[in-house]
């Protein structure tokens, strides 16, 4: 008891903070409580007769009739006892299962989430295509409203779990699967990949950050924009470098000719909380820290150590900062 | 019999399998622009440039790690837009044993580093130098001239072609035994 007391709050399942974890919590807690008086009594009947003085064998071939056909009464009430209550079990999951099919049937949001090694991709969909939105690691959602993940990978399986809000879910190469989920109330939720998936499957963390519908509607609206134009004439050196250097390859900023798909889109990247899948705070220090050593940082990482002098990375780090 | 000595031997061989992928994610921190000369000699078909001294090309080719590393990026920097898959198309083909200038590690590092006429662009700068390693080892890999036991192995997914650990040995294609 004391340990699960260490469970509530951040990224717990045993702390549902929407309506697909609480129907999860629900069935956890109900299967523990069960299956803990189940243990109980078997254990008091195991230990009942084990005390017990035992009592003087007597001819094995001598039955009394009367005491075998109470002895199999028990047995098969028993026995009957153990099968109802996995009927009972099987029924309460399949139930609390449609609970949470329901949920994204009327879904406001659909949100494409692509795993990578080792962030997230994460597309708004829309029907106009100039409203789509692609930002990377951190999943703003409106709080109270239903959302469908579509989620999937291209690289090896990986795993969706904001316990907090879900279960989880895999995301598999090739493979669209489909998560439905509901924040009851304004947060911040973490979510860690879930299946392992390489060398920094530890350090491939995601947020869902739920807001008030207003809140949510201006961040969708500012996201869209084009990425900020750079102020300050180191800024200015660090957009050029930017569009010069290994960073074009790989990255795209919007409203610049970075065009890369393959690694986080950075349009807005300092509006987000963290930096390279939650493993750092964002920060002007951080940032520096990323593009200098990645890979002292996040072994293993698809972001290579590009050779840079201390006022290339000033200037790139400068630039960087400023695309709220 | 002893056994003994026989299983230290065995043991000892396979240690040595490990430097097959021996992985340095974090070199030193070099744009494309390694200390090699720059190339003046596009102009000769065929040629073969100097061989230079970086140590790099020996250590790249042999590796699984960076010749799996350099098929990735292969993919990534969509070297396919040209080249399709080593089919070739807006540019020349990669996976027979026709080599412009040159079938080093070398000359590709050049070639992918530097740029060649007619088209193929220069990624100095835009690509650090262990990655323009990483391209060149696996441009290698998809005509068969790198070996075996290194080269990548099946596909995630769908693949334009048998995996390059199969392809037949550039060395001795063509050739009777």
């Amino acid at each position: 008891m004391l340990l699960l007391a260490g469970c509530s709050g951040w990224q717990s399942a045993l702390d549902p903070k929407g309506p697909a974890a609480g129907e999860l919590a629900w069935l956890i807690w109900f299967f523990t409580a069960l299956c803990t008086v189940v243990w109980l009594l078997v254990m008091a009947v195991l230990i009942v007769p084990l005390a017990r003085r035992p009592a003087p064998v007597g001819d094995p071939l001598v039955l009394d009739a009367a005491a075998e056909r109470s002895k199999m009464r028990i047995v098969v009430a028993a026995l009957a006892a153990t099968a109802l209550i996995l009927v009972g079990l099987t029924l309460l999951s399949y139930f609390a299962n449609r609970t949470l099919a329901a949920i994204g049937s009327d879904a406001v949001l659909t949100i494409r989430v692509t795993g990578h090694q080792w962030w997230w991709e994460v597309r708004y969909e829309n029907d106009q295509p100039n409203r789509i939105l692609t930002t990377a690691n951190e999943i703003h959602i409106p709080a109270g409203e239903p959302v469908r993940l579509v989620v999937a990978s291209t690289d090896v399986i990986h795993s969706f779990w904001v316990p907090n809000l879900s279960g989880k879910l895999d995301l598999i190469p090739g493979h669209e699967n489909v998560l439905d989920l509901k924040a009851d109330k304004p947060g911040v939720y973490r979510g860690q990949c879930a299946e392992f998936c390489g060398a920094q499957h530890a350090n491939m963390s995601t947020f869902i950050i739920a807001e008030p519908r207003p809140v949510f509607d201006a961040w969708l609206n500012d996201q869209l924009r084009p990425a900020a134009a750079p102020v300050s004439a180191e800024a200015k050196t660090g957009h050029d470098l930017f569009l010069k250097r290994p960073c074009v390859m790989c990255h795209k900023i919007g409203g610049t000719i970075a065009g890369g798909t393959v690694a986080p889109n950075l349009t807005h990247i300092a509006s987000r909380q963290t930096l390279a899948a939650g493993t750092l705070a964002m920060s002007r220090g951080n940032l520096a820290a990323w593009i200098a050593d990645p890979q002292g940082i996040k072994p293993g990482a698809h972001m290579p150590v590009v050779g840079l002098n201390g006022d290339e990375l000033n200037a790139i780090v400068a630039y960087l900062e400023g695309l709220k | 019999m002893k056994r003994g000595p026989l299983l230290l031997v065995f043991a000892i061989l396979a240690v040595a399998g490990c430097q097959r992928e021996e992985r340095d994610t974090r070199p030193q921190s070099a744009l494309g622009s390694g200390d090699q000369p720059a190339a003046v000699t596009a102009l000769e078909p065929g040629g073969q440039r100097p061989a230079s001294s970086d140590t790099k090309a020996g250590v790249f080719e042999a590796n699984a790690f960076h010749l799996s590393e350099g098929k990735r990026l292969f993919n990534w920097f969509n070297c396919s837009g040209c080249h399709a898959n080593g089919g070739g198309g807006m540019g020349p083909a990669l996976m027979d044993q026709k080599w412009l200038y040159g079938s080093s590690i070398e000359s590709i590092h050049a070639t992918i580093r530097d740029g060649r006429p007619n088209g193929m662009p220069s990624f100095r700068d835009k690509i650090p130098d262990d990655q323009i390693w990483e391209l060149a080892a696996f441009v290698r890999a998809l005509s068969g001239n790198a070996p075996k036991s290194a080269a990548p192995s099946r596909d995630d997914d769908m693949m334009p072609h048998p995996s390059e650990n199969r392809l037949p040995d550039a060395a001795t294609l063509g050739k009777s035994p």
